[in-house]
């Protein structure tokens, strides 16, 4: 993927399809010590300790339409290749955890690219789902959480044309404060 | 700075127009193929362009939506439209400049474009 808000968008799709009603993004760029993190937790349906075990292969999958699933062994395929990693943790009934780490400055990373096409596309794909996004560059953050947005929208919903373009200009503002 | 305030102005300035909005059944959908390999083939891209010139044409009839995999990965991205009354089509291989002319001629003028459909594509 040409961009890691591409890998977090299909990371996403995971925790939507795991039935969770809250999602955390955490992206934590610390220049200092050369890290980029990225986390992503849910509190979907989680996965056996067995299946954990194996869920990095490409060959575990639990989707039909076909046999392999390439999402996480995507993005750990971009982690190594970035001198960094990936972690999963997960509890069957509770939820999952997915971290990933690679060298802020390395030349094999691809960009952060476009998070706010990412987070209008996952709320368009599960508006019902409560998503929290937060980045942190150094010392500061942007905290963007769709359950505050929701409080002030009432009845409209989120997914309005004119809500979504808001949010789009909210985030820039957030983002570049950084 | 965008505050929480703005938002609850602009949520009162559309509530009328959203209230005539709500229970389309009737509309046009624009479903994106949104799987692993859509997303690697550029479907992100693409929905961002529907999205943009529904905003842009204020084209209140058309909802965009997702879907997950379509099964045809090497035509990836894939779009369906689906009109009232019409047979779906599908669109293969995707990208920001198809879907400027799919919203003129075929969403807004009603007549598919031929050339970017799947039967095009597998002839
Ligand atoms: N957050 C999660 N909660 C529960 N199960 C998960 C989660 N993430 C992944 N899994 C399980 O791990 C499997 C592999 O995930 P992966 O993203 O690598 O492939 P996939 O989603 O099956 O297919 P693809 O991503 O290629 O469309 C999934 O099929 C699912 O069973
Ligand atoms: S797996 Fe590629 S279209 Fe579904
Ligand atoms: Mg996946």
């Amino acid at each position: 993927m040409k961009e890691l808000s591409l890998h977090i968008l299909d990371i996403v799709q995971n925790s939507v399809k795991a039935k969770a009603d809250k999602i955390d993004i955490i992206i934590n760029e610390n220049i200092k010590d050369n890290l980029l993190e990225i986390t992503i937790s849910d509190n979907g349906c989680g996965m056996s300790e067995d299946f954990l075990k194996t869920v990095k292969d490409p060959f575990s999958t639990t989707r039909t339409t076909r046999k392999v699933g390439m999402g996480i062994s995507l993005f750990e395929a971009a982690a190594i290749q970035s001198g960094g990693h990936l972690d999963i943790k997960s509890k069957l009934g509770q939820g999952t955890t997915l971290y990933v780490c690679f060298m802020h400055n390395s030349i094999d990373r691809a960009p952060i690219g476009n998070m706010i096409d990412t987070m209008i596309t996952i709320i368009l794909s599960a508006p019902e789902i409560q998503y929290v996004y937060k980045h942190c560059k150094n010392e500061k953050e942007f905290v963007f959480d769709t359950d505050v947005i929701k409080q002030s929208l009432g009845d409209i919903p989120i997914t309005t044309p004119e809500i979504l373009e808001w949010i789009k200009g909210y985030m820039q503002e957030g983002l570049a404060s950084l | 700075m965008k505050s929480l305030a703005e938002l609850q102005q602009l949520r009162d300035q559309i509530s009328q127009q959203v209230v005539l909005r709500k229970d389309r059944e009737d509309g046009i959908r624009v479903v994106v193929g949104m799987a692993t390999c859509g997303i690697a083939a550029g479907a992100r891209p693409v929905m961002s362009a529907f999205l943009n010139e529904v905003s842009k044409r204020k084209l209140s009839d058309v909802t965009v939506t997702q879907t997950g995999c379509i099964g045809m990965c090497r035509l990836e991205p894939i779009v369906e439209i689906y009109m009232p009354g019409e047979e779906k089509v599908t669109y293969v291989k995707m990208n920001e400049e198809k879907v400027a002319r799919i919203v003129a001629e075929h969403i807004i003028n009603k007549k598919p474009v031929a050339e970017y459909t799947v039967g095009a594509v597998q002839e």
